[in-house]
C-alpha cells in the first residue's frame, strides 16, 4: 500500500457517502508484517519475511424487509482499487436478502493517533533469538540431543472507520516461540513455549535449560496402562482446554439447546455453578501482558462477532465467576435473541483461582500417585452435549509418586470435557502467561494456572513418542 | 495440457505483469549468486457463506494476492513475500530473501540440495470444472442454499439446519532460474449441510456426506453428487439417530464406508508417508512418523489387501494440479503395495537428501505469504478387482458395526493411536443392518488396524472423499486433499462408548 492506511479508510467512506446517503459502512484497513524462523535437527530449515495489507469494506444497504449486507476483503489495493471495492460491496449489499445481524453502524469520533502509520517488524526482532539458537544447537549436539522449533513475530495495525464517524486504530504485536528437544533416538521428547509481544522477555537459553531438565526426568521409563489418574495439567495444557471451552460458549447455540452451555428445557446455563472450585475465567483488553483491541474488529460475521458491531466497545468480561457461569459471548444480534447482555469477546483469556499462589512443582508435591503432563495435542470435539474432547498427551508424561517425579510414562489418548475437568479441580496454582499448544496459531494471549485434576481419563495408551 | 472442460485461466490474472515480475526478481537472485531462485505470484479468492435456519448468518469474500521469492544461496534458503505486484517490489522482495538467507547461513545444519527436474519452459494447466462458482451471484448462491435448508426445516424432527459453502479459486504463476514457467488455475468447492434435533437427552445432529471437490458450481446442481437424494434422506437418518441406543463398548468387526475411511487413510497413511515428517522436519509441530525410509520394500503396513496410491493428477482431487510449487510435473505412484510400504511423498529437497532421485511433486504453499512445504497428494486405497458390494461385506459379518461418514478425528504425533467417530454407526447382526447406535468411536493403532483389513469392496463401492483444511507446517498452512476408498471390512476393532468415556453413563 503506498497510500497511507488512514487515508484509504477516508477514501472508502467518502465513496460510500458519494454512492448513497442511505448506506452505512465500516471499513477496516490492516497492515501486517511478520518474520519467522523454523528449525529442526539442530539447524534452521525455513524462514520468512513478509509484508501485506488488506482492505475490508462492510456495507449495509436498505433492501425490502431490512438491511442487506456486503462484506468484501481485498489485498494490495491502491486508492482506485478501494473505490472499485466499495462499488462491488455496495452492489453486493443492495442485492442481498436482509441480514439477520444488521444493526446501525457504531458511531463515534476520531480517536487520538488514528492517522499514525503502522509499524513494521523485521529480521532484527528475531536476531537475538537466532543468536541464542546457535548456542542451543551447539549444546544439543554436545549432549546428544536434537532441537526443533519455531519462532514467529507479527505486527498488525488495523484502522477502522465507520459512517457513524468513529475512527479507531489498533496496533497488535504478537509473537511466540516453541522449542522441542528430543533424546534417546527420539524416544524422549520435551516441549516448552512462550507467548510474547516483542521477544524482550524471552530467554531462549533458559527455555533450553528447561528442555534439558525435562529430558532428564524421562531417563527412567515407567509403563502405565490406561485409567483415571490424578493429573497435574501445566498452564499450557489448561489453556488448550479453556480456549476450546470459550470457543464453544457462544450464546446463540447455547440458547437453542445445541451445546454444553444449554439448560435442559430451554435457555442457557448462565447463573449455574459448574464447579465448587473458586476459579474465574475472564477477558481483559487492558491486561498488562496480554493487551488486545478494546473494540470489536470483525472482518466478517461469525457465531461470536458481527460485522455490524465493528467499533463496539469490547470491555473486560468475566465469563466464569468463582465457579459460576456468568456470561456467554454475544453480539448485539445474539444478545437480543438470547436475552443476555452484549458481551463481545476480547481476544485474551485468563483463568484465575482465588488466592492461587502455588507453582506447578507445588501442585506436583501434593500428588501421592499421579501424572504431570508435558502438553496436550490433536484435540478434537467428540460430543457437543458434554463438550467431550479427545486428544493425546505429547512430549512427556511424568509419573509422580509421593510428590516426586520418579520417571516418565508413555503417551495416552485422553477423553475429557473441559467443563467436567473444571468440576474436578482438586487444586490450582498461580496464574501465569502461557501459550496454548494446540491453538497457538489462532489464540496466543492466555494466562492460566496449573490445575490438579481428580481422575483425568487416560483412555488408551498411545505408542507415539 | 488441455483442460477437460475447456476452461481458461482468468485474463485479469494473466494480465498481471507476471513475466516482468519474474524477470526482475530472478535477475536479482542470479546476480547475487543464488543457485536456485523461484518467483511465485499467487492469487487466491476464498468465499464463505453460512446459513442458520435458512438465513444467511455470515458471508465473506476475500482475495489475497501477492508474490513470493525463494532463493537458495550457498545452500541456505531465504524467503520473502509481499502483496505489492510491481517489478520494483519483486526486486526488493528478492533482496530481502537473499538477506534472510545470509542471516540464517551460520545456523543451518547442512546445505540444501534439490533433486533434478526437467525444465518446463511454458506450460498452462486448469482444473476440470464447468462453471466458475464465482460467476454465480452471491444472492443466487444464498437462494440455492436456503432452498435446501427450507426443505429440511419443513421435515419432522428437524429443529435447526446449518448450511455452509466454501469456494476457492487458486491461481499460480511460477518461474525459476532453470527456466520453468507455469501458469495454473483451479476451482474448489466444499458444501456441507447439517440438521439438528433438540432431543430430551440433548442435541443430535446429522451431516451430509458430500465431499469437498475440485468442481465448479455444477457440483451443487447434480454433477458429482445427488443432493436431492441426500437432502431427502437426512431427516429420517436424524430421527433414527435420536432414537438409537447407546453402543456397548467392545471389539467389533467394522464395515467402514469410504465416506468415513477416507479420513482414516488421510491420518494414518497420508500423513505417515510424508518423507519430511519421517525425517524429522515436522517433529516440533505436526509430528514425525512410525514409517521410515529403511522400511521401503519390507515394512508390513497392513494386510495383503492393502494397496495405496498417491496421486496428484486424479480428476476433481483436492490436491490435484499440473505442477507443484517447485515446478515439478505431478504424477501418481505407489505408497503401499500388497500391504508392504513401497514409497513416500517428497519435495525436491527431501528427495535429494535421501537419494531418491526425483521429487514426486508434493511442494505446496497455501498463499503468496507462505513458503512451499511438502504436502499430501491425493492418497487412496485401491478397490478390489471383484464385484464385491457393501452389502456383500455386511452380509459376511455376524456381529459388528457399519460406519458411515466422518465426524471427529485425532491421531498421535507418530501416527499410531487414532480415534474416529462417524455420522452414523449401524449395528450389524447376522449379516444384516439392525438400526443405528450412537455414542461410538473406533480406536486403533495404525499397523494393527490395517493388518486387520479382511475385505475390500469392488469399484462400484469406490468413493473420493476429502478435506479442505488439512493443516501442517509453521507458520500453519492449510490444503485441500482428496482420498478414495472402497467399502472395507476390518476385523475386531476396539469401539469405545463416548458417553462412558466422558463419565456420563
Amino acid at each position: 500500500m503506498t497510500t497511507p492506511a488512514a487515508e484509504l479508510v477516508e477514501i472508502a467512506l467518502a465513496e460510500v457517502a458519494r454512492t448513497g446517503p442511505e448506506l452505512g459502512a465500516a471499513v477496516l484497513v490492516s497492515q501486517s508484517s511478520s518474520m519467522n524462523l523454523r528449525w529442526a535437527l539442530n539447524g534452521l530449515t525455513t524462514n520468512g519475511l513478509t509484508t501485506s495489507g488488506s482492505v475490508t469494506v462492510i456495507v449495509g444497504a436498505p433492501v425490502t424487509g431490512g438491511t442487506g449486507s456486503g462484506v468484501l476483503t481485498r489485498q494490495g489495493l491502491d486508492a482506485r482499487g478501494v473505490r472499485d471495492l466499495v462499488a462491488d460491496t455496495v452492489a453486493l449489499a443492495r442485492s442481498a436478502e436482509p441480514a439477520e445481524d444488521a444493526a446501525p453502524f457504531v458511531t463515534g469520533s476520531e480517536q487520538p493517533g488514528f492517522a499514525d502509520p503502522g509499524a513494521e517488524t523485521g529480521a532484527s526482532t528475531l536476531a537475538p533469538v537466532a543468536e541464542a539458537l546457535g548456542e542451543v544447537f551447539g549444546r544439543s549436539r554436545e549432549n546428544g540431543r536434537e532441537s526443533f522449533g519455531f519462532a514467529l513475530h507479527e505486527l498488525t495495525t488495523t484502522w477502522l472507520g465507520t459512517t457513524g464517524g468513529l475512527r479507531y486504530r489498533h496496533e497488535q504485536p504478537q509473537g511466540s516461540i516453541q522449542l522441542t528437544g528430543k533424546a534417546g533416538a527420539r524416544s524422549r521428547s520435551a516441549y516448552v513455549a512462550r507467548g510474547t509481544r516483542d521477544f524482550s522477555d524471552v530467554d531462549v537459553l533458559a527455555l533450553d535449560d528447561e528442555i534439558a531438565t525435562r529430558l532428564r526426568w524421562q531417563e527412567r521409563r515407567i509403563d502405565l496402562g490406561p485409567g483415571r489418574y490424578t493429573t497435574v495439567l501445566p498452564p499450557t495444557s489448561v489453556a488448550d482446554l479453556m480456549v476450546y471451552y470459550h470457543w464453544s460458549a457462544e450464546a446463540r447455540g447455547a440458547h437453542e439447546g445445541r451445546t454444553v452451555f444449554s439448560r435442559p428445557g430451554g435457555g442457557t446455563r448462565v447463573g449455574e455453578r459448574i464447579t465448587g472450585s473458586p476459579v474465574s475465567l475472564t477477558s481483559d483488553p487492558y491486561h498488562h501482558e496480554l493487551g488486545c483491541a478494546d473494540r470489536v474488529l470483525a472482518h466478517a460475521s461469525s457465531e461470536t462477532a458481527s460485522a455490524f458491531d465493528n467499533g463496539l466497545p469490547s470491555p473486560a468480561v468475566t465469563w466464569l465467576d468463582r465457579g459460576t457461569i456468568s456470561a456467554l459471548p454475544t453480539t448485539r444480534h445474539t444478545a437480543g435473541l438470547t436475552g443476555l447482555p452484549v458481551a463481545p469477546t476480547p481476544e485474551n483469556l485468563v483463568l484465575t483461582g482465588e488466592n492461587g499462589t502455588a507453582g506447578t512443582a507445588e501442585l506436583v508435591a501434593g500428588v501421592e500417585r499421579g501424572l504431570l503432563i508435558g502438553s496436550l495435542w490433536y484435540i478434537r470435539e467428540v460430543d457437543p452435549q458434554s463438550l467431550l474432547l479427545t486428544g493425546l498427551t505429547r512430549d512427556g508424561v511424568y509419573v509422580v509418586e509421593n510428590g516426586e517425579i520418579v520417571g516418565a510414562a508413555g503417551n495416552f489418548r485422553f477423553n475429557e470435557s473441559p467443563v467436567d475437568v473444571l468440576s474436578r479441580v482438586e487444586a490450582y496454582g498461580a496464574t501465569e502467561v502461557c501459550l496454548s499448544r494446540e491453538w497457538c496459531d489462532w489464540y496466543t494471549r492466555t494466562a492460566m494456572p496449573p490445575l490438579r485434576i481428580d481422575g483425568f481419563n487416560m483412555s488408551t495408551v498411545a505408542e507415539g513418542s | 495440457m488441455s483442460p477437460r472442460f475447456g476452461q481458461q485461466i482468468d485474463q485479469d490474472f494473466l494480465a498481471l505483469p507476471l513475466d516482468a515480475l519474474a524477470g526482475a526478481a530472478l535477475q536479482e537472485a542470479r546476480t547475487a549468486g543464488a543457485t536456485h531462485a523461484d518467483l511465485r505470484v499467487q492469487r487466491t479468492r476464498s468465499a464463505s457463506m453460512q446459513l442458520r435456519d435458512a438465513r444467511v448468518s455470515s458471508s465473506s469474500d476475500v482475495v489475497a494476492a501477492g508474490l513470493a521469492v525463494r532463493v537458495l544461496l550457498d545452500g541456505v534458503w531465504g524467503f520473502a513475500a509481499t502483496d505489492r505486484l510491481t517489478p520494483e517490489a519483486a526486486v526488493a522482495t528478492a533482496r530481502r530473501a537473499l538477506e534472510v538467507a545470509r542471516t540464517c547461513r551460520p545456523l543451518v545444519a547442512g546445505r540444501v540440495e534439490l533433486a533434478p527436474e526437467p525444465v518446463h519452459p511454458d506450460v498452462t494447466w486448469v482444473s476440470s470444472y464447468r462453471q466458475d462458482p464465482f460467476t454465480v451471484p452471491v444472492a443466487d448462491r444464498a437462494r440455492h442454499l436456503a432452498g435446501w435448508a427450507g426443505t429440511l426445516l419443513a421435515a419432522d424432527g428437524v429443529d435447526h439446519c446449518d448450511v455452509a459453502l466454501n469456494l476457492c479459486k487458486e491461481q499460480k504463476f511460477y518461474a525459476d532460474l532453470a527456466g520453468t514457467v507455469t501458469r495454473q488455475q483451479r476451482v474448489l468447492m466444499a458444501p456441507e449441510v447439517t440438521v439438528v434435533a433438540i432431543a430430551p437427552d440433548g442435541p443430535e445432529s446429522m451431516r451430509s456426506l458430500a465431499p469437498p471437490a475440485a468442481r465448479g458450481w455444477e457440483y451443487l446442481t447434480g454433477d458429482g453428487w445427488d443432493w436431492d437424494d441426500e437432502i431427502a434422506r437426512l431427516p429420517g437418518l436424524l430421527a433414527e439417530r435420536v432414537q438409537a441406543p447407546s453402543v456397548e463398548a467392545g471389539s467389533y468387526d467394522l464395515v467402514i464406508d469410504p465416506t468415513n475411511l477416507w479420513l482414516t487413510i488421510h491420518e494414518s497413511v497420508g500423513h505417515a508417508t510424508e518423507l519430511d515428517r519421517s525425517l524429522g522436519y515436522e517433529a516440533a509441530y505436526a509430528g514425525t512418523s512410525f514409517a521410515s525410509l529403511d522400511g521401503v520394500g519390507s515394512f508390513r503396513y497392513g494386510s495383503g489387501l492393502m494397496n495405496v496410491t498417491a496421486d496428484r493428477t486424479v480428476e476433481h482431487g483436492g490436491a490435484t494440479i499440473g505442477f507443484d510449487d517447485e515446478g515439478v510435473a505431478t504424477r501418481s505412484w505407489d505408497l503401499v503395495r500388497d500391504g508392504v510400504l513401497t514409497g513416500f511423498q517428497t519435495d525436491r529437497a527431501t528427495a535429494a537428501l535421501t537419494g531418491l532421485g526425483a521429487s514426486n511433486g508434493c511442494a505446496y504453499a497455501d498463499s503468496a505469504l507462505t513458503v512451499p512445504v511438502q504436502r499430501m497428494a491425493n492418497v487412496s486405497l485401491a478397490a478390489s478387482g471383484t464385484g464385491t458390494t457393501t452389502g456383500d461385506l455386511i452380509g459376511g459379518v455376524e456381529d459388528g458395526l457399519y460406519v458411515v461418514g466422518d465426524k471427529s478425528w485425532s491421531i498421535d504425533m507418530q501416527r499410531y493411536n487414532f480415534q474416529f467417530t462417524a455420522q452414523r454407526f449401524y449395528r450389524i447382526r447376522g449379516g444384516k443392518l439392525a438400526g443405528q447406535v450412537k455414542d461410538a468411536a473406533y480406536q486403533g493403532s495404525t499397523p494393527g488396524f490395517w493388518g486387520s483389513l479382511k475385505g475390500l469392496g469392488g469399484e462400484s463401492t469406490y468413493h473420493l472423499g476429502g478435506a479442505p483444511n488439512c493443516g501442517k507446517a509453521q507458520p500453519g498452512q492449510v490444503a485441500w486433499v482428496s482420498h478414495g476408498a472402497p467399502s472395507t471390512l476390518f476385523e475386531q476393532v476396539n469401539v469405545l462408548n463416548t458417553r462412558a468415556e466422558g463419565g456420563h453413563r
